[in-house]
């Protein structure tokens, strides 16, 4: 992991201004925020490590618990509220046994409500890493995950 | 390097696309038309034209904006007109590669219209489809013509000659071209460019920036990811522009990290760029010397408010801060600072290029111009347009959007975003503009126009947005941050049948002082779609909290579901796709619910609609079985 740090770490000049950008580079490549990484960016860009959490807390993007193998994305945007969001966002908790937010014991799924993903026209629509599905029915929820393993 | 040989050479590249005996294929690869298939089916069809040995050219266009019938592909066979094809499947996809390119049936049934010189027999002109007839393809005029990652194309189509044009002219003089064509801020605020420039012009300070505003958040609208995805040099042109008509030597593009592929096309643009002297130092031997750096947004709503997008650029929390000093005085790291929309840089680019007059031949006295819009919901003809402002609502949803699909009710259009209102039918002939439909509480906002329909509960799209405002507020002023988590309580207990009396009063009483008392735009139109649903929804809110009853049966404490026993014909369907189990029955006899394991998750509903229709939710809720 100490590696992977440095390995960003030296892409950057350690100014403030850096910090996001530095953070977002860390999640890609380990798929959250490792707390114990971030002593070491607070250090590299002077920046104190309660600061930097304020900053790293404040932006949904950022986590501080591993992904599942497949994120899946649940978009909240109006167009898809209207076309039923809420019930395909139940329909996934359900089917994998687990609530937004969360990871599947298997670390095979995880679950994220987010906000408008900009596919407004094909509501309701999802992410799973980095496809979007849209026009989404309970039907879909099914057929999607099926070859997971519910917990 | 000799301009005028480069557009020359682009045009011919781009025309020698059609002069050959090959047949070229066009998919449309922006975001919508990828999630609804096109990879698979150019797949499809690559396989399927190299099964027959047929030499062809295939180029990934951007979004022509019509979202509802993607994936869109665009066939034109040598000496024809471009014919474009709807919802084409991989398999529609081979079928159009045997019939079509080998054959010669057009397929009409499977056609959208046709483009360019010719007629094909019983297909339409695609721009006489009711769709696009009324539309005014300015800023969109490129999208899903050209290929977004080949500048040559950009070129051939007049790109980058505002750029020239700009290069040659006094900044004083291109302020005076903003300030005749009228062009107002398209992010929403509608402040006018020239005068944001002016201010920022008029500053002594040698560091200057530019920032271009693509943290499209507002739910229901994706205006800004299409024109990124499909022509994104029509953008940086214009920031080109502002950097010289400022004299700042740097920009700053904040977007989104949901536009995954915005982001990888306008990478690619930048690097075309250098190629080009377009970016760097002596731009076009100008001796303007410019750089483009892109910041990724971490998913915060409120940095779409300029000073908080500042604060994200300079690696701190999100949070606005108290105006004045404005950007253009100082912004980023204290320098004067121009932000402006994706759009309003691309519109800037469109009057360098093609003249203040022409752009301002559209449009209203005080909102010049076209603008675009996604209009989506419940309307049959989902995705994105383009109109002069002036243009009405009715024309919009009815004219252009086909009206309300399903034989279903229009109830409601949600303007604005989460700053705006929800309209009902009496304000359909509004003009949409900067300024009409202030009177009716609502604002344009940056262009997310969301359709609902008689199936909608204002009362919980108010509690919706009410939710989507308390999660993005920054904290930072006691308005905003407990105000709206106070109206939220207030609207999670209407809609689930807890509310009591006065608590109308109670939210419209908070309304006023979040409106008047917060820090930023985001708590100062929060209190919008409460206060236009409880204007213009009387009856819903009333519903709710005397008769504990939701009229349009959505909110789920105040309905239930039943089978209605005359039209179950006891299928068993519903019985199997229950999660909780809560349906018994026999085959061939009608099912019944058990209110108590219901978990009201809609799934028998969904799949019963359709076939038998045997399901009903009611509401007030009911007991027992």
């Amino acid at each position: 992991m100490d590696e992977g740090v440095q390995e960003i770490l030296s892409l950057y000049q350690g100014d403030k201004s850096e910090l996001i950008p530095i953070l977002q580079d860390l999640q890609s490549k380990f798929g959250y925020l490792p707390g114990e990484l971030l002593k070491e960016v607070s250090i590299f860009t002077n920046v104190p490590e309660s600061e930097l959490y304020g900053v790293a807390t404040f932006y949904s993007q950022f986590r501080f618990t591993p992904l599942g193998n497949k994120h899946v994305m649940v978009c909240t945007g109006t167009a898809c509220h209207v076309k039923g969001a809420d019930q395909i966002m139940e329909g996934i908790e359900r089917h994998l046994g687990i609530k937004d937010g969360e990871v599947t014991m298997d670390l095979e799924y995880s679950i994220e409500s987010v906000g408008c993903l900009g596919c407004c026209a094909l509501a309701p629509c999802a992410m799973v890493n980095k496809g979007v599905k849209s026009n989404l029915t309970l039907k879909d929820v099914k057929r999607l995950f099926k070859k997971s393993k519910k917990c | 390097m000799d301009f005028s040989q480069l557009r020359d050479e682009a045009k011919e590249e781009y025309n020698s696309l059609f002069e050959t005996h090959q047949p070229l294929i066009l998919v449309g690869s922006a975001t919508c038309g990828n999630s609804a298939g096109a990879q698979e089916t150019a797949t499809a069809m690559v396989e399927k034209l190299e099964e027959h040995n047929i030499d062809y050219k295939m180029v990934e266009v951007g979004c022509i904006g019509l979202c509802y019938v993607e994936p869109i592909i665009a066939i034109v066979k040598p000496g024809k007109p471009w014919i474009f094809y709807k919802e084409v499947t991989p398999s529609r996809g081979e079928e159009l590669v045997e019939s079509y390119i080998i054959n010669n049936d057009p397929l009409p049934e499977y056609a959208l219209g046709t483009y360019g010189e010719g007629i094909v027999e019983d297909i339409p002109l695609l721009f006489d489809l009711p769709v696009l007839r009324p539309q005014v393809r300015r800023i969109l005029r490129n999208c899903g013509f050209i290929d977004p990652t080949n500048i040559h194309h950009y070129f051939a189509h007049g790109g980058y000659h505002g750029l020239k044009a700009a290069l040659e002219t006094e900044p004083s003089q291109i302020i005076e071209k903003l300030k005749n064509s009228g062009l107002r801020g398209r992010g929403g605020a509608g402040f006018p460019t020239w005068l944001k420039w002016q201010l920022c012009i008029e500053s002594d300070d040698k560091t200057k920036y530019i920032i271009c505003n693509a943290d499209e958040g507002d739910p229901g609208a994706f205006m800004n990811r299409s024109l990124l995805e499909s022509d994104p040099h029509s953008i940086l042109e214009g920031i080109l522009i502002a950097g010289y008509t400022i004299g700042a030597g740097k920009a700053y593009i904040y977007c989104r990290a949901e536009y995954p592929l915005a982001l990888e096309r306008i990478k690619h643009a930048l690097n075309e760029m250098k190629e080009y002297q377009l970016l760097g130092e002596n731009i076009l031997d100008s001796g303007f010397n410019f750089d483009i750096e892109i910041k990724e947004g971490a998913g915060a709503f409120v940095c779409g408010e300029e000073t908080a997008l500042i604060a994200s650029i300079e690696g701190k929390r999100g949070m606005p801060r108290t105006r004045p000093p404005f950007p253009t005085t100082s912004g980023l790291w204290g320098k004067p600072t121009i932000i402006n929309n994706v759009e309003t840089m691309a519109s800037v680019a469109l009057i360098m290029q093609q003249g203040e007059n022409k752009f301002g031949s559209y449009g209203t006295k005080e909102s010049k111009g076209t603008k675009t819009f996604s209009l989506v919901g419940q309307v049959k003809n989902t995705g994105l347009i383009e109109v002069p402002l002036g243009t009405t609502l009715r024309q919009v949803i009815y004219d252009i959007g086909g009206g309300v699909p399903d034989g279903r009710q229009f109830k409601a259009v949600q303007i604005g975003g989460p700053s705006g209102g929800c309209l009902p039918e009496q304000f359909l002939d509004t003009i949409i503009d900067y300024d009409s439909l202030a009177g009716a509480g609502a604002i344009m906002g940056s262009g997310g126009l969301v359709v609902m329909d008689q199936d909608s509960c204002m009362v919980d799209v108010a509690r919706y947005f009410l939710e989507f405002t308390q999660k993005e507020s920054c904290g930072k002023c006691v308005p905003c941050r407990l105000g709206t988590r106070q109206m939220l309580d207030i609207l999670v207990d209407i809609t689930e049948g807890k509310g009591k009396d006065g608590d109308k009063e109670l939210l419209l009483n908070l309304a006023d002082a979040i409106k008047g008392a917060s820090l930023c735009a985001l708590g100062q139109s929060a209190p919008n779609p409460i206060l236009t649903t409880i204007r213009f929804f009387e009856d819903e809110y009333a519903a709710h909290l005397d008769a504990k009853t939701c009229p349009a049966l959505h909110c789920k404490k105040l309905i239930s579901y039943v089978v209605s026993p005359e039209k179950c014909t006891g299928c068993m369907v519903c019985l199997k796709s229950c999660p909780v189990g809560a349906i018994s029955g026999q085959k061939k006899e009608p099912h019944l619910i058990d209110l108590q394991e219901c978990i009201k998750c809609g799934t028998c509903f969904e799949y019963c609609r359709t076939k038998y229709d045997a399901i009903e939710r009611t509401s007030p809720p009911q007991e027992g079985k």
